[in-house]
């Protein structure tokens, strides 16, 4: 081989890692990747549609929170969000892939349903709501446990199994609406009670979503604090992170699999509930909407801290509320903020690159 | 120096990581036909250096010549065309393929792949260095010893004359050990250059031309292996003058604690792992385990720990107050329950005995995070319990919050080791030791051993170097493919008898 021809063959840049970097220099990172992906979306903008960024930063901004109501929604779809979210958070920990919050939001959403719709007239509202909230819980915990004694006892893919039962949970909610339908023919079961108003998710203190803002931060809290002061959550941990560890200091390994799972199932079926009792008021095979998978974007881009899911969810919610807007008064493709969503998270998901690892270009190298 | 003698110069080598410096103007030279051991403690930068040599870092600062030319090593590529051939501690093979197969893996060549050629090549290659390998032969069938003998055919094959070694007979019986320093010396008297990392000084002694000394990062010296002793070499790489006799103490009024009768297990595609083991295990005693990796070793302490399915026989412990408890069929968590301090060192640090991930607060937690009543996690005496090992056995870590897994070998093993005996335990097995660690950590953990052998603690020690064993231990049990070969007294028998016990052919001398 010719040895010369390699001299001086030196690599452009490499790449070293940081052994430690203050949290202020990280979040200084991460807020200058926002602001780039800001100043790259308005070029992307400006070269696709021709229109100003800023009157179209401008829309978004006003389609999400521009009046209060409109605030409110998007707060409201934030927190059902963020419900899901927190339920993936115990599963997630302990390595298990709940792909099926989809399908636990699902059967939570139809027993809440069930229950409206059979003893909505019949019943005084707090029993009736916490008899929704119970059966909704035991509805995720059971869509969730199903898959989780599998694995425990035969080891089968967790994902796949979640996966599929979105399928079979969908099916159900299909099955009932033969019978709820409302009015007939319609094949769809239209709003629950709408004249009694039962089973609907009161205001608290004047504020619409008060109860699910209330539940939903109090779940961020709970399940932060159980992850990471529980003896249980420090089962989660070394289970997630090594299985053999965990038989070797005599965790029941089974039973963690299957208690972190109801856990998880039964907060996602608290999200159905939510969903129907307090915003949609009716079902439908879409009452999930995706949210079971977006959830899982939230979780991730958290590493599902609860905290963290807070201000992901809602960052997430804000951009799909501004992009109806965005398509609707600019006559734009939905599709546009997606790209601006897209474009954003890149950036911020970059940074962590930039705040793991530093970059030193050559020629900053000293000749030996 | 004259040039042209060298193969491989490195100049004045910098490699840091972050603030830490992993090799500080490093100069070495490899001879034309010699074999250079390179000797240091854990993190003193053999490895680093090595990975720049076969491409998988490039150095901050300095320079590599190789035949007297300036050459940049960017990849492992350059290095491979550079006539370098690494050999790692963990073979890079694909199981289910031949020798022969793997060791074209990966070249450029025509569409129709001519196999008998290649073959032809390989055996002439085997012929000429004295291996020992069928080139047909599939990796899952080969023991460890023949999968390393692939790898090096492999790098020669490829046309490799410079060989570098990182710690190739840690894997290996004194057998084997032997037929591999034949064959690199067959190499070295056909003009190869071999560098050879290893932490045992009478392999160094026994085998090289010369001997490079790092110390933290730093190039000590280089020297001729004739002018060399154990004692000479071990100063030049701690620094300081070390005694390297382990002392071993007479077990003070020995008493059974745990006696193991019949002992069968199978692993999950239902081959046996254990046949039929017997053995008592006495207090104040240290019961060294030797045998080929893969002899039953771990499914041996795993049995006694609770950890194993088993299918035949009975595990007995004799507690010090009196009584008997039966420990088979009882899982590890039942053997807690009861009460019951059995420590278990295992060989997986990372992915058995600690969590990687989580820092020495959380992992000093494994064991009893349970006790206690409430909802909510003590972490406040597992972080009395950290700094305290931190402190009585000088774990080099920044702080107890750090994962362990940033940890080198030897403070991970300080770690765990230090959380076993930090329960006053009765019996303690631990396995594999001082594996990966070097004379000063190795040192610390025999003292220790002996500490809990003094206290009265029936030590169970698998090792894999015979002469730490026949110097530590007071008997040592030989298992062969999960067979008990012999138990013999460690302060009569020689490593040689050990050594035809692993390998089945002492079979009928067996038994005390």
């Amino acid at each position: 081989m010719n040895k010369d021809a390699m001299k001086g063959r030196e690599p452009l840049a490499h790449i070293s890692k940081r052994d430690e970097i203050t949290i202020w220099k990280a979040w200084g990172i991460r807020l200058a990747a926002i602001l780039l992906s800001l100043v790259v979306c308005a070029g992307v903008i400006f070269a696709l549609t021709r229109l100003n960024p800023i009157e179209v930063y401008k829309a978004i901004f006003g389609g999400a929170v521009g009046t209060s109501r409109r605030a409110w929604v998007t707060i409201r779809d934030a927190l059902t969000l963020l419900c899901i979210a927190i339920g993936l958070a115990p599963a997630f920990r302990m390595r298990f892939w709940n792909t099926g919050a989809e399908g636990q939001v699902l059967v939570g959403g139809v027993v809440t349903a069930a229950v409206m719709i059979y003893f909505g007239d019949a019943l005084p509202t707090p029993v009736l709501l916490l008899i929704m909230l119970v059966v909704s819980i035991l509805a995720g915990m059971i869509w969730g446990l199903i898959p989780a004694v599998f694995k425990a006892y035969w080891n089968t893919n967790e994902t796949l199994f979640t996966l599929m039962l979105n399928y079979v949970a969908m099916q159900i909610v299909t099955f009932c609406i033969v019978f709820w339908e409302n009015p007939a023919g319609s094949n769809t079961v239209g709003v629950i009670n709408s004249a009694t108003k039962g089973g609907w998710m009161p205001a608290l203190g004047g504020l619409t979503y008060g109860w699910n803002l209330l539940i939903v931060l109090a779940l961020a809290y709970g399940v932060y604090v159980y992850l990471r002061l529980s003896k249980q959550g420090y089962e989660v941990a070394v289970v997630g992170e090594s299985e053999s560890t965990a038989k070797y200091v005599g965790i029941n390994v089974k039973k963690v699999i299957m208690r972190t799972m109801a856990i998880s199932g039964g907060i996602c079926g608290l999200a159905g509930f939510l969903i129907v009792s307090a915003c949609s008021h009716t079902i439908s095979t879409s009452t999930a909407g995706g949210r079971g998978f977006t959830a899982i974007i939230v979780a991730w881009l958290a590493k599902f801290n609860t905290f963290a899911m807070i201000l992901v969810s809602f960052f997430l919610v804000f951009m799909q509320k501004g992009a109806m807007q965005i398509a609707s008064q600019f006559n734009l493709n939905e599709n546009a903020s997606d790209v601006i969503t897209g474009i954003i998270l890149f950036f911020i998901l970059g940074s962590e690159f930039f705040i793991r690892y530093k970059v030193e270009l050559r020629g900053r190298r000293k000749e030996a | 120096m004259e040039q042209g003698n060298y193969a491989i110069e490195l100049k004045n080598i910098t490699k840091r990581f972050g603030k830490v410096v992993a090799n500080d103007k490093v100069c070495l030279a490899v001879k034309k036909g010699e074999i250079l051991s390179i000797l240091g403690e854990n993190g003193s930068g053999k490895t680093t250096l090595m990975n720049m040599l076969s491409g998988i870092y490039f150095p901050d600062e300095g320079q590599i010549l190789v035949d007297g030319n300036e050459v940049t090593i960017a990849s492992p590529k350059d290095s491979f065309e550079l006539g370098i051939g690494m050999i790692h501690q963990h073979f890079k093979l694909v199981d289910v393929l031949t020798a022969a197969e793997n060791i074209i893996l990966g070249l450029p060549g025509k569409e129709i792949l001519d196999m008998p050629a290649v073959t032809a090549k390989i055996r002439e290659l085997i012929d000429r260095y004295g291996f020992e390998l069928n080139p047909n032969q599939k990796i899952y069938e080969m023991s460890v010893s023949q999968k390393q003998t692939v790898e090096i055919v492999k790098v020669l094959y490829r046309g490799a004359s410079m060989l570098i070694l990182d710690e190739p007979t840690a894997v290996l019986t004194p057998q084997e050990t032997e037929k591999l320093f034949a064959i690199l010396r067959n190499m070295r008297a056909a003009g190869h250059s071999i560098i050879i990392i290893t932490h045992k000084l009478n392999e160094v002694l026994e085998l090289s031309d010369r001997v490079a000394v790092l110390r933290k990062g730093q190039y000590i010296g280089t020297v001729e292996t004739k002018d060399a002793t154990a004692e000479s070499l071990t100063e030049m790489m701690v620094g300081k003058k070390i005694s390297l006799d382990i002392h071993r103490p007479e077990p003070v009024k020995p008493e059974k604690r745990l006696e193991i009768s019949g002992l069968s297990c199978e692993n999950i595609e239902g081959i046996p792992t254990l046949k039929g083991v017997t053995f008592t295990a006495n207090s104040g005693e240290i019961l060294g385990i030797a045998g080929i990796a893969g002899s039953g070793q771990k499914e041996l302490l795993e049995a006694v720990a609770g950890l194993q399915i088993i299918t035949s026989g009975t595990i007995s412990y004799y507690p010090p107050e009196g009584g008997q408890e039966i420990l088979s069929e009882k899982t590890a968590a039942d053997i807690r329950s009861l009460g019951i301090r059995l420590s278990f060192v295992p060989e997986d640090r990372l992915g058995m005995g600690l969590v990687g991930s989580m820092d020495m607060v959380d992992n000093m937690m494994l064991r009893g995070y349970n006790e206690g009543k409430g909802f909510f996690a003590d972490r406040k005496t597992p972080r009395k319990l950290a700094e305290e090992i931190v402190e009585k056995l000088e774990v080099a870590t920044p702080d107890v919050s750090t994962p362990v897994r940033s940890l080198s070998g030897g403070n991970v093993q300080k770690v765990l080791v230090g959380r076993e005996i930090s329960s006053n335990p009765t019996v303690l097995m631990v396995a594999y030791p001082v594996r990966g660690l070097d004379i000063n950590s190795s040192y610390t953990i025999y003292e220790l051993l002996n500490e809990q052998k003094k206290k009265g603690v029936a030590v169970l020690c698998v090792g894999e170097d015979l002469d730490v064993l026949l110097e530590l231990c007071d008997k040592i049990l030989v298992l062969c493919g999960g067979a008990i070969t012999g138990i013999v007294d460690a302060r009569t028998t020689t490593k040689e008898e050990i050594g035809l016990l692993m390998t089945r052919n002492g079979k009928e001398q067996g038994n005390e």
